[in-house]
């Protein structure tokens, strides 16, 4: 798994919050496919596991406590991408 | 025979058990939440896109970028701590404060903004889980906040140090919880139609 220091991983977050919000203001989102439904939550999940993995310091926690957290992460994306899908018809 | 000592290089949880035992129950209610929300739009999606054009994407991210920040300034709050710069951690926890402070105030201004304009929890779907999952999130900020405030008098006091950081590991924990909550709920609310 990948590992940044600190500031970088940082900036990193900031800059998907930045692409994130630029989507938004764009209009890119009203078009009705899935492509930027998978792009903003994408960036989503990138952050949510950086937060996991090392803000939360759980890469070097029990391989459970660090599995019980990236399932949430994995379950509740999946799970709200299977609720736009249905949107989407 | 005496039994080996414990490894130092053995995975460990970064502060107290119980609270990510608390950030469990958290995760799961939160999520509870946004699935509710998620396939609840689904049964009105023209009334979800209205009333989401209504929110203020700007204000949303600025709290995000607020609340990632605080949780970087805590990292290396306890970054310093564990080197025994205990002066430079409580000026790290000072910073994650800020950004803290910052979001309640915006959050603040927003919800005021919705109750000027006639906004309440039976306004319609949409606005109910709006109100609902920032409000709910809202007061984890707060209760983070107190916890970090409480660490941030005992790091100035040189309380905590390199052999002894586990409450501060584990306010951070609870403040990294609040925030990876927030990274769910902006697309979800704010952003994605």
């Amino acid at each position: 798994m990948f590992k940044f220091s600190t500031n970088t991983l940082w900036l990193l977050l900031l800059t998907a919050t930045g692409l994130t919000y630029w989507l938004g203001e764009s209009g890119q989102l009203d078009h009705a496919s899935m492509a930027p439904v998978l792009l903003i939550f994408g960036f989503s999940f990138f952050k949510g596991m950086a937060v996991i993995i090392d803000f939360m310091a759980l890469r070097h926690a029990p391989a459970l406590w660090r599995n019980l957290l990236l399932g949430w992460l994995v379950f509740v994306t999946s799970m709200i991408l299977l609720a736009y899908w249905i949107g989407l018809r | 025979m005496s039994s080996p000592a414990p490894s130092t290089d053995a995975p460990q949880l970064a502060g107290d058990l119980a609270v990510w035992l608390i950030i469990l129950a958290e995760l799961l209610a939160f999520g509870i939440l946004f699935l509710s929300y998620a396939f609840a739009r689904t049964f009105d999606v023209a009334l979800f896109n209205a009333s989401q054009d209504t929110l203020d994407l700007n204000f949303g991210a600025v709290n995000t970028a607020l609340l990632i920040s605080g949780s970087w300034c805590v990292v290396r709050a306890v970054e310093a701590v564990k080197r025994d710069a205990s002066a430079n951690g409580a000026r790290w926890l000072m910073a994650a404060l800020v950004c803290g402070s910052g979001f309640v105030v915006i959050k603040l201004m927003e919800f005021a903004a919705k109750a000027q304009a006639g906004i309440d929890l039976s306004t319609n779907t949409f606005y109910m889980f709006y109100i609902l999952l920032t409000g709910f999130h809202f007061f984890h900020v707060l209760a983070a906040m107190v916890f970090l405030t409480i660490l941030l008098v005992k790091t100035g006091a040189g309380r905590y140090g390199k052999h002894n950081h586990h409450a501060l590991e584990t306010g951070a924990a609870f403040w990294h919880m609040v925030d990876l909550l927030w990274i769910v709920l902006f697309p979800l609310i704010y952003v994605m139609r």
